[in-house]
């Protein structure tokens, strides 16, 4: 299965122009021992390398790359301590299904086993957090083994593969010959849905009155956005979307309801609880979704759509599932179906919209954080936004106005503080065409605020608003509404000036302080062109809300009135 | 309710450690495994009894399939299948009482496979109830070490997996 000539190669060479054939044009890495061999032969190629400043970060860029652009992302670290700092920055990819392929270094292969220097059984520890990883044995493996790695991390529902080199199998010279086809007797993703169960599917809409989509970050990544707009007008059905799901319908489309689920609109709960039929895209029933499962949409019958069969039927049951890719299942879906008797219920959702609008108390004073993320919304149209973990994450899932799809990258799975800067940098490398904003808090930044030194370095400017508000802000709210207001080890004030630290690495630094302070520092940091920080100081006991709290049912909200 | 699932997967390095931790990971409980190599060398084919409703049989299949290396998975509980498992038993025995286990064996079809001044050794094979027979009547004389190799299973007739 192989075609064009031979060529003999030692296997770090081999590596490089696999990446090449695969249409790799960019790696995130950190070197180190056992890695030096591949690095040694990157020096002489056209790859560009962005030199991190922690493995965790090179994961992270290597998955905000992947998220931006739709491409697979491409990290690199050395053995033991390296490919373990890129272990958070995997799972985060494996959560979320994000195609990303991660490159170690590992002992040579006599000492496998020995407790060697930097050694660490890497794939070991990420087998339950790719979608499969290799340690070569043998270096005449290295074309088969990066070919297939691509194709399992980027073909099915996507995730992250991680390939372990041993140093000597990187020196040791093969004869290259790149193959052109894949086989993989146990892997065989199903794509086209079945048309009987899709003529079903249409069936049960047409019978429906009270009809909900519900899509997940599976449309966004099967680039199924247009297909799912068009189901929503041609049925006429209210759309809601997972914290994954968010920009894969726009913002202001008068059918979204927004996002459902522990911080989602009140109507968008209300909406699915009282739906007759859900049709669910690309999406999982993950708990921060479902609340209570017992009392979750109690009268609707479920149609779901996914690439895992895994997935159907694994938290809620399913009346009709159709197992293949977001886009190709609703193309199909698209040409059984027709208007269905949702005019009542339309105007009821639009009622409950009007009646349960998103609010905050708005302030002359302070700076409400929400406030900055309506500020940036109409500062940075179209851009793309990143977040760290925590409130300011909701805050940006609730408040920016998305209008198109891969621009809003989140940590929704694993919710790993510190995936924002970095991812923000692998995307801006990856488009670099557009505006770039990571949202974050002052706890999240600080996990991965080293990569400031990467930003500058590698003249990447992306600008991170920092939400600072003296606080870790989402356990303070649990701690505030469910534990008393014992602010346990959750208060951080005054840990670094957020400015100055943008300034000792070469950054521009800005901070706003009053709300009049908060358009202007934007604007200036996006205009200069250059890695940036706008720290905003903020309410500091602003909370989220709606919030609906673990283990209820998701219409049991608290709401901004009651507290 | 016990199932028997009949996993296909390559014959490569860290196979099964990927099937046995997806079980641990995901919480479902294995009551046997075994794993050997099936007449084509590179494929292995692993015997798991499983424990659950329909609703995690469902899942553990499901998600066996998501691993790149598992060929199939059939649950083959549901068929007509022949079900053995193989077990040495040690029990201590002297003059006295060496005939009697002896014509135990002999009734079960197992076989003596060792014999020492103070123990004999039984190999027998079987499902599971017969080993639990036997093994019970064993006891009586004192069983100083048992291992079982855990269940295999093959559907009967001309059907395969």
């Amino acid at each position: 299965m192989t075609t064009g000539s031979t060529e003999k190669v030692n296997g770090a060479k081999a590596l490089i122009k696999c990446l090449e054939k695969e249409g790799v044009d960019t790696l995130f890495g950190y070197p180190g021992g056992q890695i030096i061999p591949f690095y040694n032969e990157l020096y002489d190629s056209d790859l560009r390398h962005i030199l991190v400043r922690h493995e965790q970060a090179a994961a992270h860029a290597a998955d905000g790359y992947a998220r931006a652009t739709g491409k697979t992302g491409v990290c690199v670290s050395t053995s033991g301590p390296g490919a373990t700092n890129l272990v958070t920055g995997i799972a985060t990819a494996y959560m979320d299904s994000v195609p990303i392929v991660a490159l170690t270094g590992q002992v040579p292969r006599s000492l496998i086993g020995n407790d060697a220097f930097q050694e660490a059984d890497i794939t070991g520890i990420t087998q339950p957090i790719t979608k499969h990883n290799y340690l070569v044995q043998d270096p005449q493996e290295i074309p088969r083994i990066v070919k297939e790695a691509f194709h399992i991390a980027s073909t099915g529902r996507p995730g992250p593969v991680l390939i372990d080199l041993p140093k000597d199998v990187q020196n040791i010279e093969i004869d290259l010959q790149y193959p052109d086809r894949v086989e993989l007797r146990g892997y065989k993703p199903t794509y086209k849905g079945n048309t009987q169960q899709i003529k079903r599917a249409a069936e049960e809409i047409a019978n429906s009155c009270r009809p909900i989509i519900y899509a997940g970050g599976g449309v966004i990544s099967s680039n199924a956005s247009a297909e799912l707009v068009e189901l929503a007008e041609t049925i006429v059905a209210p759309v809601t979307t997972t914290l994954m799901g968010i920009s894969c319908i726009p913002t202001e489309h008068p059918l979204y309801v927004g996002m459902l689920g522990m911080h989602g609109c009140k109507y968008a709960n209300y909406a699915i609880q009282e739906s007759d039929l859900i049709i669910a895209v690309g999406a999982r029933f993950d708990d921060r979704v479902t609340g209570k499962l017992e009392s979750f949409a109690p009268n609707a019958r479920v149609i779901h759509i996914d690439v895992d069969p895994a997935e159907i039927s694994k938290n809620v049951k399913v009346h009709i599932p159709i197992v293949g890719d977001a886009k190709q299942v609703l193309k199909s879906l698209i040409k059984y179906v027709q208007c269905c008797k949702s005019a009542e219920w339309i105007e009821k959702v639009n009622q409950w919209k009007k009646e349960y609008p998103l609010a905050y108390r708005k302030s002359q004073d302070t700076i409400m954080p929400q406030f900055v993320i309506e500020q940036i919304s109409e500062a940075c149209k179209d851009a793309i936004i990143v977040t760290e973990v925590g409130q300011h994450q909701m805050w940006a899932a609730q408040f920016f106005k998305y209008s198109k799809p891969r621009t809003f990258l989140t940590s929704g799975g694993l919710g790993t503080m510190g995936y924002g800067f970095p991812a923000a940098m692998g995307a801006k490398v990856g488009r670099p065409d557009k505006t770039v904003i990571n949202i974050a808090g002052d706890g999240s930044f600080q996990m991965n605020s080293q990569e400031l030194a990467t930003v500058v370095q590698n003249d990447i400017p992306v600008v991170s608003v920092v939400l600072n508000n003296g606080y870790l802000g989402m356990v303070r709210q649990w701690q505030e509404l469910f534990y008393d207001r014992r602010y346990s080890y959750t208060f951080i004030k005054g840990s670094v000036d957020f400015v100055k630290l943008a300034e000792a690495y070469g950054a521009l630094g800005l901070r706003a302080e009053k709300p009049s302070e908060v358009r202007p520092a934007i604007e200036e940091a996006v205009k200069s062109g250059r890695p940036a920080v706008v720290e905003v100081i903020v309410e500091c006991e602003a909370n989220v809300y709606p919030m609906v709290p673990a283990g209820a049912a998701i219409n049991e909200i608290i709401d901004l009135e009651e507290h | 309710m016990k199932h028997t699932l009949a996993v296909l997967v390559e014959n490569k390095s860290g196979v099964l450690s990927r099937v046995a931790s997806l079980f641990s990971r995901r919480g479902y409980n294995i009551d046997s495994l075994a794993v050997g190599v099936t007449e084509d060398p590179d494929i292995s084919r692993i015997t798991i009894v499983v424990h659950g409703d329909d609703h995690v049989l469902e899942q553990v299949t499901k998600q066996l399939n998501k691993l790149i290396d598992v060929i199939k998975v059939s649950d083959i509980g549901t068929d007509d299948a022949v079900e053995r498992e193989l077990a040495l038993i040690k029990v201590s025995a002297d003059v006295d009482t060496r005939a009697e286990i002896m014509q135990i064996a002999n009734i079960f079809r197992a076989r003596i496979v060792d014999v020492a001044p103070k123990s004999m050794t039984v190999e027998v094979t079987g499902d599971e109830s017969k080993i639990q027979a036997i093994e019970k009547l064993l006891r009586q004389f004192g069983i100083k070490e048992m291992v079982r190799t855990g269940k295999i299973a093959m559907v009967r007739g001309p059907k395969k997996v």
